[in-house]
């Protein structure tokens, strides 16, 4: 296999007697856009500033396309990074602040020129170049930020949190625009977000911290639909996390039996063996409702207990009297009153096992 | 509509007529009366009033008219106040040496023959034969206008001749300019130590968090909270031969004999820097801490060398407070007078200190005020300079 652009190594890091990422080991492929997604306080920021060379670990080490860089300081890493205020210099132009990584490496002053105008058109910012940061709004300032870290070609591109001061248009716009350049200019991107649709919409890869550890790592759909750990399925969208006891393992399937005594079948995931006490997730837009269960395998008769209308969709809560569930209903079915009793069906396919 | 406006229109004067007059009654009045007793010279034209207009016509080449005489002999007859011929024969002296045995000399003369002879008959050259030297002549006319620019010309070593061309005062006539120089030479040198104490200090304060930043403040906050006399005097008693800073650096072998730190320009240069370092550190943490602490790092990842990333981005963005604390000490130093006087010697007296020799210890506010306002003008000038400096278009970022 390929050298990994960047790997962490068990990677340590502890304030006084606080430990905030605890024995990491993350490799890094080129190319690839990979983000760290977790609660604030999960340590995904600090190992971005260890990458940045901003922070140095407590234990273990970084390498960079197989050279190990613990020991250079940040000026002397390679990487562009975007932070969450920007950091533009306030007291140069927006042409000074794209050439400054390039003087930096003593690049001709025509050539300087020449590149600068590229990273402006390629933000579609040609116009802004002799005003000052504080002229432009949230949006270019950011992308001024971005094309900063570009222009001067380094090996990764680091992002904390780049985002999390836009509005919500802005933030979905720049998501795509972001996108689009990691895959035009094949940039390895480490993408540090607590946001888990920015991390869905844009990534190669995700990696999930808790507590200074990873807890799963995976391509966005393997996250969202196989969820390994119940911290994963609960950060990570909404799901409905159903108790029970396996019952019968047969080949990919496995029978479960929920604590209100029904039973349902479900894939059967590596946490299904039998006779374990199990989690069932099952995403509330894969559950339907309906009078009865129709071809979907799995059944639980259940009453209204409120409805939420939420332009578009419906968004009914549920009770079988063991279990509460959510579900996300097609808004054009009909309304469900408070008190009715429904079935609420869902797929085999549709739920996933997780160790209790 | 209107009347409602004018009802606000009054309050509003109302909220500020306090400032108002407080302004005009402690800043403008004294500043007005500085500016006219610098310039007004009332004395002569007081004491000779008939002389005013006898002298208007004369060209102050020929020999005094026949008219010019009978005036002197008229107004020193008219003149009663003992006091007032006083002044007059203190000012005609100051402008020409002689007066004053000359005046009393020719008053008492004028005075025994006031019931015999005209003012027109007195022959003046008999009574003292320097009546017919043109240059007491001038003198007198040249001192008749009730203002005058001679105090002024002094305060920078100027003077008027007879015929009253500028010239440059004699080298052993006056030293203001060169007290001037000096005091902006020790401004200049406390403002550079307090800048290269005070920087690096403020950016320190500024890098700190908690009750470091609280600590490093109230260090350089405490002196401003003791007597400026007080922090004087304990320079005065540090830097003795025998003294603190004398002592340690002898015992730790520095110096062999004890360094003279006092009554000379290093004890003077100390001891102020002392005193204003706070008005340097401030203006600079002010700014200081205004500038994201992301800008470091950001220029870090971008290439730059500590060094440079200070050179570029750190330095530039605080020169502001650079500025305004450069111009607070400056400012605040040209008008030093307590500190020179105590721990300088005879050639580190500033400006302040002839000020107040001219106000307390010679009684010629006309001087003092002159040289107040010089100060005054050399201090508004730098402060245009400033202002010209800090609206420079950086300024808006």
């Amino acid at each position: 296999m390929a050298i990994p652009r960047i790997r962490f190594d068990q990677i340590t890091k502890s304030y006084g007697s606080l430990r905030v990422i605890d024995g990491l080991s993350l490799d890094i492929a080129k190319g690839e856009f990979i983000s760290l997604l977790g609660p604030s306080g999960s340590g995904k920021t600090t190992l971005l500033m260890i990458l940045a060379g901003f922070e140095s670990a407590t234990g273990g080490g970084v390498w960079l396309d197989g050279k190990r860089i613990d020991h250079l300081p940040p000026y002397r890493r390679d990487m562009g990074v975007v932070f969450q205020n920007y950091a533009l210099f306030p007291h140069m132009t927006v042409a000074d602040n794209i050439a400054f990584p390039l003087q930096m490496r003593g690049v001709r002053k025509a050539e300087i020129a020449e590149r600068v105008k590229r990273a402006l058109d390629m933000v579609q910012l040609g116009a802004m170049s002799e005003r000052y940061p504080a002229q432009l709004s949230g949006g270019q300032q950011q992308r001024i930020a971005l094309a900063r870290a570009l222009v001067f070609e380094p090996a990764v591109v680091l992002m904390d949190e780049p985002l999390g001061a836009l509005d919500k248009q802005l933030r979905e716009q720049m998501q795509l625009d972001i996108r689009k350049l990691h895959m035009r200019l094949g940039l390895t991107v480490v993408f540090v977000t607590h946001d888990q649709s920015e991390a869905l919409t844009m990534s190669d890869r995700i990696a999930v911290f808790n507590k200074g550890i990873i807890e799963q790592i995976g391509t966005p759909r393997e996250i969202y639909d196989h969820p390994a750990t119940r911290f994963v399925a609960e950060f990570i969208g909404e799901t409905n996390l159903i108790e029970g006891t396996v019952e019968r393992v047969e080949a990919d399937m496995a029978t479960v039996r929920l604590a209100g005594g029904s039973e349902i079948r479900v894939q059967a995931g590596t946490a299904a063996t039998t006779s374990a006490k199990v989690l069932v997730s099952v995403r509330p837009e894969r559950i339907h409702l309906g009078p009865d269960a129709g071809e979907r395998g799995n059944a639980l008769r259940s009453t209204v207990v409120d409805s939420v209308y939420q332009g578009d969709h419906l968004r009914v809560q549920l009770d079988d009297g063991a279990h509460g569930f959510i579900v996300r209903s097609d808004r054009r079915t009909a309304e469900w009153p408070q008190g009715a009793a429904v079935v609420a069906s869902f797929q085999p396919e549709d739920c996933w096992v997780i160790a209790s | 509509m209107s009347e409602v406006s004018f009802r606000q229109r009054v309050g509003a004067l109302a909220l500020v007529a306090p400032l108002a007059l407080f302004i005009a009654l402690f800043f403008v009045w004294p500043l007005v009366t500085v500016l006219k007793e610098s310039v007004s010279d009332a004395t002569v034209s007081h004491a000779l009033p008939t002389m005013v207009d006898a002298a208007a016509d004369w060209n102050r080449q020929s020999p005094p008219t026949a008219a010019m005489k009978a005036a002197l002999v008229t107004d020193l007859r008219g003149i009663e106040d003992q006091q007032l011929f006083g002044d007059l024969v203190r000012r005609l002296n100051s402008a020409q040496a002689g007066f004053r045995t000359l005046l009393p000399k020719t008053r008492t003369a004028v005075d025994k023959s006031r019931e015999t002879t005209a003012p027109e008959a007195v022959d003046l050259e008999e009574i003292d034969k320097r009546w017919s030297n043109p240059a007491y002549w001038q003198a007198i006319a040249g001192t008749l206008s009730p203002f005058t620019d001679q105090h002024l010309l002094a305060a920078v070593d100027l003077s008027r001749d007879g015929t009253g061309a500028i010239v440059a005062l004699g080298a052993d006539e006056s030293a203001n300019l060169t007290i001037l120089l000096r005091t902006f030479w020790v401004s200049a040198l406390v403002t550079l130590v307090c800048l290269a104490i005070g920087l690096p200090y403020a950016m320190l304060a500024a890098a700190m968090t908690g009750w470091r930043r609280q600590l490093l403040l109230g260090a350089v906050l405490l002196p401003l909270w003791t007597s400026l006399l007080v922090r004087t005097a304990s320079w005065y008693i540090l830097l003795q031969d025998n003294g603190l800073v004398n002592d340690a650096l002898q015992s730790l072998g520095l110096t062999d004999a004890p360094l003279r730190l006092i009554f000379n320009r290093v004890g003077v240069v100390i001891a102020m820097a002392h005193i204003l370092l706070p008005f340097m550190v401030l203006p600079i943490y002010s700014v200081l801490i205004t500038i994201p602490k992301t800008l470091m790092p950001a220029a870090a990842s971008l290439g730059a060398h500590p060094l440079l990333a200070f050179l570029r981005v750190l330095l530039p963005l605080s020169l502001r407070g650079v500025a305004s604390g450069a111009l607070l000490v400056f400012m605040a130093a040209i008008g030093y007078y307590i500190t020179p006087a105590l721990i300088g010697g005879a050639q580190d007296q500033m400006i302040s200190s002839v000020i107040a020799f001219y106000a307390t210890g010679s009684a010629n506010w006309g001087m003092a005020a002159a040289l107040g306002i010089v100060l005054l003008a050399a201090t508004l000038l730098l402060y245009m300079v400033y202002g010209w400096l800090s609206s420079d278009k950086t300024a808006r970022a």
